[in-house]
């Protein structure tokens, strides 16, 4: 039993100071297997000033990775509780925290950053095709479709989609040309082309299509959960229109997105219904969320999520209605694609959308 | 404003009719627009030299008034009506001897004269995409347009076109090929024209062979072809498309010697420095860009904050000094002869590296032989 117990504290050197000074009489016994742990026992015996291993030794040579990583840890409380000291003695004259370097903080200036005050970008925008929605001279009109023949899911992800967008109309394709279909639909007053494109049964890509003779966005669509698939969701949407809430779209053309966002839904600062739409880029990446939110007090605010959730990316977008052959592209995604030795990786370029 | 616009070696004209100069060496682009009165009625649609020297700029938008802006004074001097805008946009403008020469969309031809309210008119067809002055000859104007065939005119002769071209033979399927052409350049010292088509075509004319069709076709590329530009050494040709691919086309053989990159829009302008290697691009992405055409390699980039719908030019002189961004004024002669030292050091390595002497039947010029030799 005396051997058990003496096992048990040589496996844990780290955990109770206590204990150590009761292992002191022991080692000579145990020289065969515990010979790197009688190296590390000593460091932990506040009395005697004599350290019994040698000099040169560090963390890193411990071969066990349980003991090393605590050995580790140990070492750098003590280093950040050495430093902290240092800092408080210092008080007024201490040196200025570190900020450390994140993917945003060492991103490049962006030149297209639209200036707020920026004459020229409000004469274009207030002149552009989507001035007749922001003028409140026309309400929204979505018309959502699918490339031919989807399978379910595209299918249902079609239908949440039209319970997400007010006044959102679903029909099917059934092999009708898209260059058809938009003179169709300018007829009846529709001022939004959706056609989720799907893959292998699985929607992939979106074309989104402003109507009369506005842009047209096409995104590739990653990352679709359905409502099935929502952790902790509330109940179905209701009929309201949603609040639309557009983050970092800040560069000209994050500016052109945006309102190609905004356009979808009704302009209406009543909010009715507690719903918001969330339109969130980051890194060109542009991640779309629906939640129902409620106030408890002042301060705090409780969300759930409901709907469909999504992340799009563009890809390219271009002036005039649907037409890639002879259409003209305001901007264009390009893939550029490093080759190294052994590893094929594709990275894209840095491209203005992201602030 | 005037000390702006002597700075300013590219000019541009944007979507809501503010001409814009760039100047490369602060890497900045200046407005200047009339009064504050922005509209997209004034959207410029053609830019062009109103004099030899270079000091007027001529901008014509599309509600049909042609302006012409002095770069010495910095202000817009002169408004003309040359037409309404039910009449289309323009597609080409052009002087000679204090005459204006207009085209718009519907194929009409004018020539305005200083003074008199009557003008020349020339039915050009329908749907006309361009229209472009001959550099040399300079009461030679060339139209084309989607269905409308190159055309070469002669001002003193107005009736009938001196050369009309002819479509290609039809395809492997026996099917009409389709004609669109975008833009057009006269070669130099040759009575050649260029085309760059909508369909991805390249072609070349030779008005002084007895063939009307192409001698000359190249492909770039899947989308149409918008803009084109010929440098300053002979046998290359720079065209951009739909996509902000540009390449340079090498007329020999009609194939593509090398692409420059950054465009991330439509191609909507192009022009080349007439002595330097340099091109300067403007298009839907906002942006202006200079490419040296010996490297491929991206000089300058300056944003501009709308949509360049219309071309950029470049004065000479100014564009000398920028490219080595000098501050000294002796500096420019020895930099300006650094450079075209340069230039001819890469001639020849190229001439060495290119092993393709073989010179195409068709163009019997001696004068391209001695320059790849």
């Amino acid at each position: 039993m005396d051997v058990v117990e003496e096992h048990d504290i040589q496996d844990k050197p780290t955990k109770k100071k206590t204990k150590k000074p009761k292992k002191q009489p022991k080692p000579p016994h145990e020289n065969g297997n515990d010979s790197m742990i009688e190296k590390t026992e000593p460091e932990h015996v506040d009395a005697p000033a004599e350290f019994s291993f040698p000099p040169t030794f560090s963390v890193s040579e411990i071969k066990n990775k349980q003991r090393r990583h605590l050995m580790f840890m140990k070492l750098k409380q003590e280093k950040r509780k050495k430093k902290k000291k240092e800092r408080d003695a210092l008080g007024d004259k201490a040196p200025p925290k570190e900020v450390p370097k994140t993917i945003e903080n060492q991103r490049v200036y962006d030149e297209t950053t639209v200036n707020p005050e920026d004459e020229e970008v409000a004469f274009d925008e207030g002149t552009d095709e989507f001035s007749a929605y922001f003028n409140r001279l026309t309400n929204p009109k979505v018309l959502i479709t699918t490339s031919d023949r989807p399978r379910g899911r595209t299918v249902r992800f079609c239908n949440q989609l039209a319970t997400v967008i007010p006044d959102a109309h679903v029909y099917y394709r059934r092999g009708l040309a898209l260059k058809k279909v938009i003179p169709q639909c300018i007829a009846r007053g529709f001022t939004y082309l959706m056609v989720i494109n799907e893959d292998r049964k699985v929607p992939n890509g979106m074309v989104l299509c402003h109507l009369p003779d506005g842009p047209t966005a096409h995104f590739k669509v990653s990352s679709v959960r359905l409502r099935k698939e929502m952790k902790r969701r509330g109940k179905d949407p209701t009929e309201h229109s949603p609040e639309v809430i557009l983050n970092n779209f800040t560069t000209r053309l994050g500016h052109s997105m945006g309102r190609l966002f905004a356009a979808l839904f009704p302009h209406d600062p009543q909010f009715v219904g507690r719903q918001v739409a969330t339109f969130h880029n980051q890194r060109d990446f542009i991640f779309f969320r629906f939640h129902r939110y409620i106030f408890k007090n002042e301060q705090r605010v409780g969300i759930q999520e409901l709907g469909p959730r999504f992340t799009l990316k563009l890809r390219s977008l271009q002036k005039g209605t649907f037409d890639s052959k002879f259409g003209e592209y305001e901007w264009v995604l390009k893939v550029i694609i490093y080759y190294q030795i052994h590893v094929k990786c594709c990275t894209s370029k840095r491209y203005a959308i992201s602030p | 404003m005037a000390d702006k616009s002597q700075v300013c070696s590219v000019w541009v004209g944007s979507e809501t009719g503010i001409l814009k100069g760039v100047s490369l060496s602060k890497k900045q682009a200046f407005n200047f627009c009339e009064m504050s009165c922005l509209s997209r009625d004034q959207e410029v649609c053609v830019l062009g030299w109103g004099d030899e020297h270079e000091t007027e700029v001529l901008v014509g938008s599309v509600n049909g008034t042609v302006k012409t802006f002095s770069t010495e004074k910095g202000i817009f001097t002169e408004t003309r009506q040359c037409g309404e805008s039910t009449q289309g946009r323009f597609t080409g403008i052009a002087v000679t001897d204090s005459a204006l020469i207009t085209c718009v969309e519907t194929g009409l031809l004018r020539v305005w004269k200083e003074g008199s309210t009557d003008t020349v008119e020339i039915n050009a067809g329908t749907n006309v995409c361009r229209m472009r002055q001959n550099p040399s000859q300079r009461n030679q104007v060339a139209t084309g347009g989607k269905e409308n065939g190159l055309k070469v005119w002669d001002l003193e002769r107005p009736e009938t076109p001196i050369f009309t071209s002819k479509n290609v033979r039809n395809d492997w399927l026996d099917l009409r090929v389709p004609e669109w052409v975008r833009d057009m350049s006269f070669i130099p010292d040759s009575d050649k024209i260029v085309t760059c088509t909508g369909h991805h075509q390249v072609r070349v004319y030779d008005p002084a062979s007895p063939q009307r069709r192409p001698v000359l076709e190249a492909h770039f590329g899947e989308y149409p072809l918008t803009a084109l530009s010929l440098p300053a050494n002979q046998d290359s040709v720079v065209v951009g498309n739909t996509h902000g691919e540009l390449a340079i086309l090498d007329l020999r053989k009609g194939l593509v010697r090398g692409c420059l990159k950054g465009l991330a829009g439509g191609v909507r302008g192009l022009q080349c420095h007439p002595s330097l290697p340099l091109v300067a691009t403007c298009g839907l992405d906002r942006f202006l860009r200079v490419h040296s055409l010996e490297d491929r390699s991206l000089q300058h980039k300056v944003h501009t904050n709308t949509l360049s719908f219309s071309y950029t030019l470049s004065t000479p002189e100014a564009i000398t000094g920028d490219v080595e961004e000098v501050k000294e004024e002796g500096g420019e002669v020895d930099e300006v002869w650094d450079t075209m030292e340069m230039i001819n050091d890469q001639a020849k390595k190229r001439a060495t590296d290119e092993e393709e002497a073989v010179v195409t039947g068709v163009e019997k010029t001696t004068k391209k032989r001695k320059v790849v030799k």
